[in-house]
């Protein structure tokens, strides 16, 4: 339906992939590489008897954005849950080392990374998980190019497994309500250690432990957005120019931020102990105030860095 | 998983110039199509590749009867099914052949 509805006023939860990139970009200025034509499509699925997608449920192109060159790429995360297989993760890394080589041959201004994964797909779980070591260290590489990778989640599958991975590895990350960033998924975490320890159909734990708020709160994502494509796009403009430099101060920042989160913190069961712990007047509202309401509420004191 | 084509010789020209259109996402009750004018102008061929077994005289049905109602001549489309119903997969090649028609 991406010719009737306006990209830029649609939902981004419920948009597809395309739509995403179409909203996001300047319009029309979508050059998609290794389009659905090539039908690129997984070598491995059919041997499991499953249908494949013919971008592999990745999408990777460039455009600009508000007037600025970038690379872009989206995954479909309800394509195999946004999952990486070998064509898709070939995919990005491809596209990661493109914009290394051509950061100053072209201007490439940033790379935009619309993650919505559950992290590798099972059933090419080896050739996914050396993608996601690929594509960590073709991030490295970009940053170290002078190319901000700003990380966007607010899909269904939010960025799991390899993908939760791969944020941490990017200049800036945006998120939603809707997104969550974690390594092991709720049903990962409950499936090896126990219904106590993690249930996962209790979704409000999911989304206090997971959620897009609490990653803001605690500086696990640098800006919260409405789900809305615009906002998404919004912020993307305004965090490319604020993206840190990758280096050695950087890291050592980051390090030092997470020691003390973890000193902080590191004993807490729920995000409302750690609320508590940190002195937010309402600690049980965070959860129910509106977007609007939340996104000028303050954030923890540890959320207030240039790390990352 | 099954695999077949299914070929309408008889076919009216499909109206517009645009070579390549793509809709919908292979996903649970969704369908994904990848449409291309490649075809001679009364031919239309549909490839569908389905996660359900057993149903090729239903996608018979569904596409001879929107090639009935569409003109779809020139027309490849590529079918990735995930088991969506015969209405959506209907509404898709709608879709599909709109978007090649230059329709906004």
């Amino acid at each position: 339906m991406s010719n009737i509805i306006n990209l830029v006023d649609h939902d981004y939860y419920e948009a597809s992939a395309r739509d995403r990139i179409g909203g996001v970009l300047d319009p029309g200025s979508f050059h998609e590489f290794l389009g659905p034509e090539n039908r690129t499509v997984s070598p491995h699925l059919a041997q499991f008897n499953l249908t494949g997608a013919f971008d592999d449920g990745l999408i990777i192109g460039a455009g600009t954005l508000s007037g600025e060159k970038v690379y872009i790429a989206a995954q479909e995360g309800r394509f195999m849950g946004g999952a990486f297989g070998e064509v898709h993760g070939a995919k990005l890394v491809g596209l990661l080392r493109a914009a290394r080589d051509n950061a100053t041959a072209k201007g490439i201004r940033a790379v935009l990374l619309l993650l919505d994964t559950g992290g590798v797909r099972l059933q090419e779980a080896n050739a996914g998980e050396l993608a996601i070591a690929e594509a960590a260290h073709a991030i490295v590489e970009v940053r170290i190019a002078g190319v901000a990778v700003i990380a966007l989640v607010g899909g269904k599958s939010g960025a799991f497994g390899g993908g939760g991975i791969v944020t941490a590895f990017c200049s800036r990350i945006i998120v939603s309500d809707h997104g969550r960033i974690g390594v092991s998924g709720p049903e990962v975490i409950e499936t090896n250690k126990g219904v106590e320890e993690f249930d996962a159909k209790d979704k409000g734990l999911v989304w206090r432990i997971d959620g897009g708020r609490t990653r803001s709160m605690m500086g696990g994502a640098d800006v919260f957005v409405k789900d809305r494509v615009r906002d998404f796009r919004a912020a993307a403009i305004e965090q490319i120019p604020k993206a840190p430099p990758f280096t050695l101060a950087t890291l050592v920042a980051e390090q030092a931020r997470l020691a003390a989160r973890l000193q902080a913190y590191g004993d807490c069961r729920d995000a409302p102990e750690i609320w508590q712990k940190a002195g937010v007047a309402d600690p049980s509202g965070i959860a129910d105030v509106s977007e609007e309401a939340f996104a000028t509420m303050p954030r923890l004191k540890e959320a207030a860095h240039d790390a990352r | 998983m099954e695999q077949f084509q299914i070929h309408v010789a008889s076919a009216r020209p499909a109206p517009g110039d645009r070579r390549q259109a793509t809709v919908g996402v292979n996903a649970s009750g969704n369908i994904e199509i990848l449409v291309e004018r490649v075809l001679p102008e009364t031919e239309c061929l549909v490839e569908v590749t389905t996660a359900v077994t057993g149903y090729r005289t239903l996608w018979q049905a569904v596409i001879e009867d929107f090639c009935d109602r569409c003109p779809t001549g020139g027309l490849r489309f590529a079918i990735n099914d995930g088991g969506a119903r015969p209405d959506i997969v209907h509404l898709r090649l709608m879709q599909g052949a709109r978007l090649m028609g230059g329709e906004p």
